[in-house]
């Protein structure tokens, strides 16, 4: 997989996804440094266009845009990273027990997999955020809930793959413990699936945090959040400004991610890529 | 007679020399076996002929059918010749028949195109084919699909499929390397019997001479794109001229007799 | 006689009962166990600092009873239709769906039959044309596709199109000069052209062709992607070689060859894509004004309505649900093999 990697890097896609991803990285970090104004500040001129002034012009309530969408990276891009963090984690743990100690954990473990697939995914975090309340913190919780079955899915999928191959077997009879040979054996060998599958996904839940941000069951309203922002744009949607620009983050965001993912997989050997695709499924 | 004459053949894919000059002559009612190594361009050479090439390729020399140059005919044309005048059998007869479409409509689609046959009569033909390949219960066969065979049988349908609209030439491809020892024989049996019965030219392609000294009439060895030998085989068992043959007959696990 | 289909059917429809029962399990415990107090929720603050009548309340709603009981008062309810009440509405939620189901159903059907041609289409041009320019044109807009926000899109749409361009006919299902078409299935362009309303029916594909569109998009790229590499792989097969060593037209080996063998896979994605639709509806008919259950989640969910909420999420698993089960089926008919397998 390393080897190949430098050629599948040097194609346009792939520097496109490196270079809007650092530059995001950047403005997280360095936000207060980029930004023109304090985002939260409602002292300007209300519904102002995009000029001089105001380079994304001014909101409803006369805040910078800019500023907003600056640090609306701050919150939504670390957020969504921990959360696809966690999914891994959890996702990747479950799944891994599943297909491990087969039997009852892999049953009760899978099927309730199976049902959080039985709900179209915004459809179920909407209802799970909605009946713990709205904020982000349950808003983050929902995406969770609806996230964690595919990296189950995989995970359980490879494990079970690699349970039966020898260098797992002979570890087993050589006395190693469950946990050793899980250590050793096993997560080198799913770690590289799980990496693009985890890489394809940031997208998918920074659309889905942002959705539920947009339905206000996310980011409470001065906070500023894209999809938060997105939503206070349709009150006045004949100015284009107002939510043009935090959309235009979000897409760039997950484009480029989008962009990484692809590049990985083509990077990664064909065979695991299709079992990637299909477990993914 | 001959039917089909290939002379000069080259084929070049990526700019890399893949067969350096061929001839070869198929006659009505022979089986023409062409053995080699995997690489040494044989199945190159029988794709060749029936214009299937992979993307990219370049040809040069001839390859004549009843006089006409396949090689410098248009895709159209070459399309009319396929299937019709060229048959062709594949390797791994596990892959070579879409699962998803029975037997029947497989051997019948390519009937009702080239020979323009309706419904009906494409049907009974289909039947009488698979009846002529030996396959047992051929009206029952007609619906069923690819996974319902054994493997000896879908190499059978698979026959069956490429003499459908009665060409001249034969194309096979290894066509018992997939098998058990035991299917095998009865597949290079009926190879045989059609090739008598229809006055076909069968190209085998192999790379086991044992396969080809139980059924061809003449043997041509390959190597590295070129060709190494041709002779009729009882002499090319007996006494190769090229030290290569000799090394592929002393390479047979039984060689009591040639 | 035991055909092998019926069996395949029997089983697939015993798997579709049990995610239906899963599926009430989930809406019931998300209505339940959550920290969020139904009495609270439902009550108001004065009503809350009285005892008495948050009692009353757990009574009257059987809260005060155990769960496995409440679960069956629950499924009790819902085989009899009885979704509660919706606290914006203060309807029943099984009426409130049962008029906004439809336009979501035309809304997101239009948005299926669009994507599958449009991204079928799309994928096949891409594997065919492999690595040249327009694949990789096709790779980058199928990207694009499945990375854009829904909602965003939505609201640009709205706003260049109908608002700047005035292309598009406006928000709603039909102009509010129109008189809806009878109703017979609830779908207004099927009603309109069985009636033979016509000027009805251009009416309500112009209002249905923005939003449509736009709930696509995301779909149109998914599928894309997906038929593009299952027809690659379809295309590399033994099989598609040996149907043009047959001599059949391109043309013939490409629609009955390869695209029946990539059907399974492309079949497969647009079950889940028409999940993706119903979520996409949530965030696109809110904006377009598309009187449907999206609409109605929407509401629900910012005003924490939850019985309404439950009940779209309901609906909405059991359509899934039924996808689902047609998803199975079609493999059934496509493939022979799973036909006898199973």
């Amino acid at each position: 997989m390393i080897r190949r990697l430098p050629e599948a890097w040097r194609r346009p896609l792939a520097v496109t996804g490196l270079v809007v991803t650092a530059a995001w990285l950047i403005v997280v970090v360095a936000a207060p440094l980029l930004a023109p104004y304090d985002p939260l500040a409602q002292k300007f001129p209300r519904l102002r266009p995009p000029g001089g002034e105001h380079w994304f012009g001014t909101d409803d309530l006369g805040r910078d845009v800019l500023s907003r969408v600056l640090y609306g990276a701050r919150l939504s891009i670390p957020l969504t990273l921990l959360l696809v963090a966690l999914s891994v984690v959890i996702g990747g743990l479950l799944g891994a027990c599943a297909g491990y100690f087969g039997r009852w954990v892999d049953e009760t473990i899978m099927r309730v997999a199976d049902l959080v697939f039985a709900f179209p995914t915004v459809i179920l975090a909407m209802a799970v955020a909605a009946s713990l309340g709205a904020s982000l913190r349950n808003a983050v919780l929902a995406v969770l809930v609806v996230s964690w079955p595919a990296y189950a899915r995989v995970t359980r999928g490879l494990v079970l793959g690699l349970r039966t191959r020898e260098f797992v077997l002979s570890g087993r009879l050589l006395g190693f413990s469950v946990w050793r040979s899980l250590r050793t054996d096993v997560v080198p060998n799913v770690a590289g699936p799980v990496l693009v599958l985890a890489t394809l996904d940031i997208g998918t839940q920074l659309l889905l945090l942002s959705g539920l941000s947009f339905l206000g069951l996310g980011a409470k309203p001065p906070t500023a959040e894209w999809g938060a922002m997105v939503a206070s744009a349709t009150q006045v949607f004949d100015k284009w400004w107002v939510g043009v620009f935090p959309g235009l983050a979000i897409l760039t965001v997950v484009l480029a991610f989008n962009f990484l993912g692809d590049t990985l997989r083509d990077a990664l050997d064909p065979r695991t890529a299709r079992a990637i695709k299909e477990r993914a499924l | 007679m001959t039917i089909l004459a290939i002379e000069g053949l080259t084929v070049e894919l990526g700019g890399r020399p893949i067969i350096r000059g061929v001839d070869l002559a198929l006659e009505s009612g022979n089986v023409h076996g062409l053995a080699g190594e995997s690489g040494s361009g044989k199945t190159m050479t029988g794709l060749a002929v029936l214009g299937l090439l992979p993307h990219g390729a370049r040809t040069g020399g001839t390859i004549s059918l009843g006089g006409t140059d396949l090689l410098s005919l248009s895709p159209k044309e070459m399309n009319r010749r396929r299937g019709s005048e060229i048959g062709m059998v594949f390797q791994d007869q596990s892959t070579s028949l879409h699962p998803m479409l029975s037997a029947g409509r497989q051997l019948t689609d390519h009937m009702r195109h080239h020979l323009g046959l309706d419904r009906r009569r494409a049907r009974e033909r289909a039947v009488e084919l698979l009846g002529k390949v030996r396959i047992p219960d051929p009206e029952g066969a007609f619906d069923r699909y690819p996974h319902q065979f054994s493997g000896g049988m879908r190499q059978r349908i698979a026959i069956a499929i490429a003499l459908a609209c009665e060409p001249r030439v034969l194309i096979a491809d290894e066509p018992t390397t997939a098998l058990d020892v035991t299917v095998q024989a009865g597949i290079l049996r009926l190879l045989r019997d059609l090739c008598d019965d229809l006055g076909l030219a069968v190209l085998l392609v192999t790379h086991d001479l044992g396969v080809m000294s139980a059924v061809a009439d003449v043997i041509s060895v390959m190597r590295d794109g070129r060709l190494v030998e041709t002779g009729p085989r009882a002499r090319v068992m007996r006494d190769p001229a090229d030290p290569y043959t000799r090394e592929l007959l002393d390479a047979l696990p039984d060689r009591s007799t040639p | 006689m035991k055909h092998p289909l019926f069996r395949f059917l029997a089983r697939r429809l015993a798997v579709s009962v049990l995610l239906a029962v899963g599926v009430t399990l989930i809406t019931f415990t998300l209505t339940n166990l959550v920290p969020g107090d139904p009495a609270a929720a439902n009550l108001g603050q004065q009503a809350l600092g009285n005892p008495a009548i948050v009692k009353q309340f757990r009574e009257q709603n059987g809260l005060d009873k155990p769960l496995p009981v409440q679960y069956v008062t629950y499924l009790g309810h819902l085989v009899q239709g009885d979704l509660g009440e919706s606290q914006q509405s203060h309807r029943p939620v099984d009426a409130d769906l049962a008029e906004f189901v439809p336009a979501t159903f035309e809304l997101a059907g239009a948005a299926l039959v669009l994507s599958l041609v449009v991204g079928v289409a799309f994928g096949v041009i891409a594997a065919l044309r492999r690595d040249r320019l327009v694949d990789q044109f096709l790779r980058v807009t199928s990207l694009a596709g499945v990375s854009v926000p829904t909602f965003w899109l939505a609201l640009l749409a709205f706003y260049f199109v109908f608002y700047r361009l005035r292309l598009a006919p406006g928000s709603g299902r039909l102009a509010p000069t129109m008189t809806p078409p009878p109703h017979v299935t609830g779908l207004y362009t099927v009603d309109a052209a069985m009636a033979g309303q016509w000027d009805v029916f251009a009416g309500a594909v112009g209002h249905l062709a923005l939003p449509a569109l736009v709930l696509a998009a995301y779909t149109i790229g998914l599928l894309t992607r997906f038929t593009r590499s299952a027809v690659l792989e379809v295309l590399g097969q033994d099989y598609v070689r040996a149907a043009r060593a047959k001599g059949l037209p391109g043309r013939v080996v490409l629609l009955q060859y390869v695209l029946r063998a990539a059907l399974v896979p492309i079949i497969t994605v647009a079950g889940l894509a028409f999940g993706s639709l119903l979520s996409g509806t949530v965030l696109v008919e809110s904006i377009f004004a598309w009187p449907g259950i999206g609409q109605y989640a929407y509401k629900s969910a910012t005003n924490l309505d939850l019985p309404a909420v439950m009940g779209v999420g309901l609906v909405v698993g059991a359509i899934y649900v039924v996808v689902n089960l047609i998803v199975d089926v079609l493999y059934g008919v496509i493939d022979p093999r799973v036909r006898s397998t199973t």
